[in-house]
């Protein structure tokens, strides 16, 4: 399970800024970056608070 | 509200504990990725999206900016590390207990309700920032460059809610901070860097071999806007040292490097400086510069709608959190800070009490507008007493004097570290006015005379007061 979430914020933080590029390169438009910005930061904050704090709890 | 889950609420603030009056115990003490979470969410902030375009309208060329930044950045990384860390790791002490021992309670009273209103300013301008974000839903007037007061009630409203939310959070002490700047920094550094690389070819920008000219050009100009003075790149690098003066040379870090395994844990700082006063700073300014390009040079000054405009709902929303996860750091800070003065108080009262204080602060956008002088000031008004603490620790017992003079005399009022910090300051304000030296550049010359005023004025303190408690003495 913890595995999956882990994927799932990669994914979040990939969503993030991969379409930035490619707004850059002409592949998608802005708007279609704002969205899928917006599909990043929502796998982020659903993901990542269940394996971010309990790693830190581990190395602390 | 049911009255067991108001009980174990309420419990569950009066068990947060911060050590604020002993040393960290071993256990307590926190790995390197703590602080590297910590200082890259807390420099990735609310004010990276005010500073980076406050560039902009001064006027700073391309290559100014970018070696400016990297020499500053330098130095302030070397100032956590060489400076702040080796004494927090040494005494493990806030700086206000720290400052009580040294100083007295009077004084360090005094110095700390100064402080924790810096920080009330401080955090209030990030508040501010976040409303900026909040309002764009409600179609809210935005503030603009030469505006002091509020102007409008939804903008005093939207300041309220994200003013009071941010309080709640802060008064459930540091971890609950720490644990939101680890989620929220990696995520938040992807917005700002995202948002200026999407935005670049509507600022004519189609390859990588375009930017140096169109930065230049169209970006970082050379040319202020008007009623701005233009900046250097020695304004830059001293204002990227000095943004943070009063936490590093200043000493206020102690209160988070206290928890550090090793004084090593200061370098963690170059995350929040090349992150966030760098790469989100050049990131801002790009942002910013498309607003400029598009409005024909518009006075209105809000982050929330320029990142909105670049970045949708997530760009927004950075915005708020960026605001946040700066603003809760420098609550709970100021609220240590009062905390000390009110040692019988919990923490998370005072917190709720500078908070408070804090989001009125934040309902005037004068705060934001001005916050390059501002930060400034801050770090030169708190500086003397973090060089007081240098010599205090590292200095005086080389030459035979006394460390944490006013504990081990049981004085309240140590008139050594009084008459150097007032003195420093006076002489900077001094240089300020004779000289016409930048606010920006006084803190270099300050520390220097801030050290060698507390260490002649030290000498010729403790002989004195020795000398009456001998004859005081020799009477009995």
């Amino acid at each position: 399970m913890r595995i999956v979430l882990i994927i799932i914020s990669i994914i979040g933080l990939m969503l993030t800024i991969v379409p930035a590029f490619m707004v850059f390169f002409g592949s998608v438009t802005l708007e279609t970056n704002k969205h899928l910005m917006l599909a990043g930061m929502l796998c982020w904050f659903v993901t990542a608070p269940f394996w971010m704090n309990k790693e830190q709890e581990e190395v602390v | 509200m049911q009255p067991s889950t108001k009980k174990s609420l309420v419990g569950k603030l009066e068990a947060v504990n911060e050590f604020e009056r002993e040393p960290i115990p071993q256990n307590k003490l926190k790995g390197w990725k703590s602080f590297l979470g910590m200082y890259a969410g807390e420099h990735t902030a609310g004010t990276e999206f005010v500073i980076g375009p406050l560039f902009v309208t001064h006027g700073v060329t391309a290559f100014d900016l970018m070696v400016g930044l990297l020499a500053g950045n330098l130095l302030a990384v070397l100032s956590w590390a060489f400076l702040c860390a080796p004494i927090a790791v040494k005494t493990r002490l806030t700086l206000y207990f720290k400052l009580e021992k040294i100083c007295g309670s009077r004084l360090a009273t005094i110095y700390n309700l100064v402080n924790a209103l810096m920080f009330c300013f401080l955090a209030g301008s990030m508040i501010a920032v976040s409303a900026t974000a909040v309002g764009i839903p409600f179609d809210m007037a935005m503030p603009a460059l030469n505006d002091v007061l509020p102007t409008s009630v939804g903008w005093v409203i939207t300041v309220l809610v994200v003013g009071a939310i941010t309080t709640l959070v802060a008064m459930f002490g540091y971890d609950q901070i720490s644990r939101f700047a680890n989620i929220a920094s990696p995520w938040m550094i992807l917005v700002f860097i995202a948002a200026a690389i999407a935005v670049l070819p509507e600022l004519g920008v189609h390859s990588i071999s375009d930017f140096w000219a169109v930065a230049n050009d169209r970006i970082w100009t050379g040319e202020p806007l008007p009623g701005q003075i233009r900046f250097t790149i020695w304004h830059i690098m001293f204002f990227a040292w000095f943004a943070n003066m009063a936490m590093h040379i200043g000493m206020a870090d102690m209160s988070i490097l206290r928890y550090a395994k090793k004084w090593q844990y200061g370098f963690c700082s170059a995350a929040g400086m090349y992150v966030g006063h760098y790469i989100a700073w050049v990131a801002s300014g790009i942002l910013y510069a498309l607003f400029l390009f598009e409005s024909n040079n518009s006075m209105t000054f809000a982050p929330g709608p320029v990142a909105y405009r670049a970045a949708g709902i997530a760009g927004a929303i950075c915005v708020v959190i960026a605001g946040w996860t700066t603003a809760n750091p420098t609550i709970y800070r100021a609220g240590l800070a009062v905390q000390s003065v009110m040692s019988h108080w919990k923490t998370w009262r005072v917190t709720l009490i500078v908070g408070a204080i804090t989001t009125i602060a934040a309902c005037f956008p004068g705060l934001v507008m001005q916050l390059l002088d501002f930060v400034a000031l801050y770090g030169l008004i708190l500086m003397p007493l973090g060089a007081v603490i240098f010599v205090d620790t590292w200095i005086l017992p080389k030459l035979g004097m006394v460390s944490d003079y006013a504990e081990k005399r049981g004085i309240s009022f140590n008139w050594a570290a009084a008459i150097s910090w007032v003195v420093t300051l006076g002489i900077c304000f001094l240089i300020n006015r004779w000289f016409g030296l930048d606010v920006y550049f006084l803190g270099l010359p300050g520390w220097f005379i801030a050290v060698l005023l507390y260490l002649v004025f030290s000498k010729v303190y403790q002989k004195k007061t020795w000398e009456q408690e001998s004859r005081v003495s020799a009477n009995l």
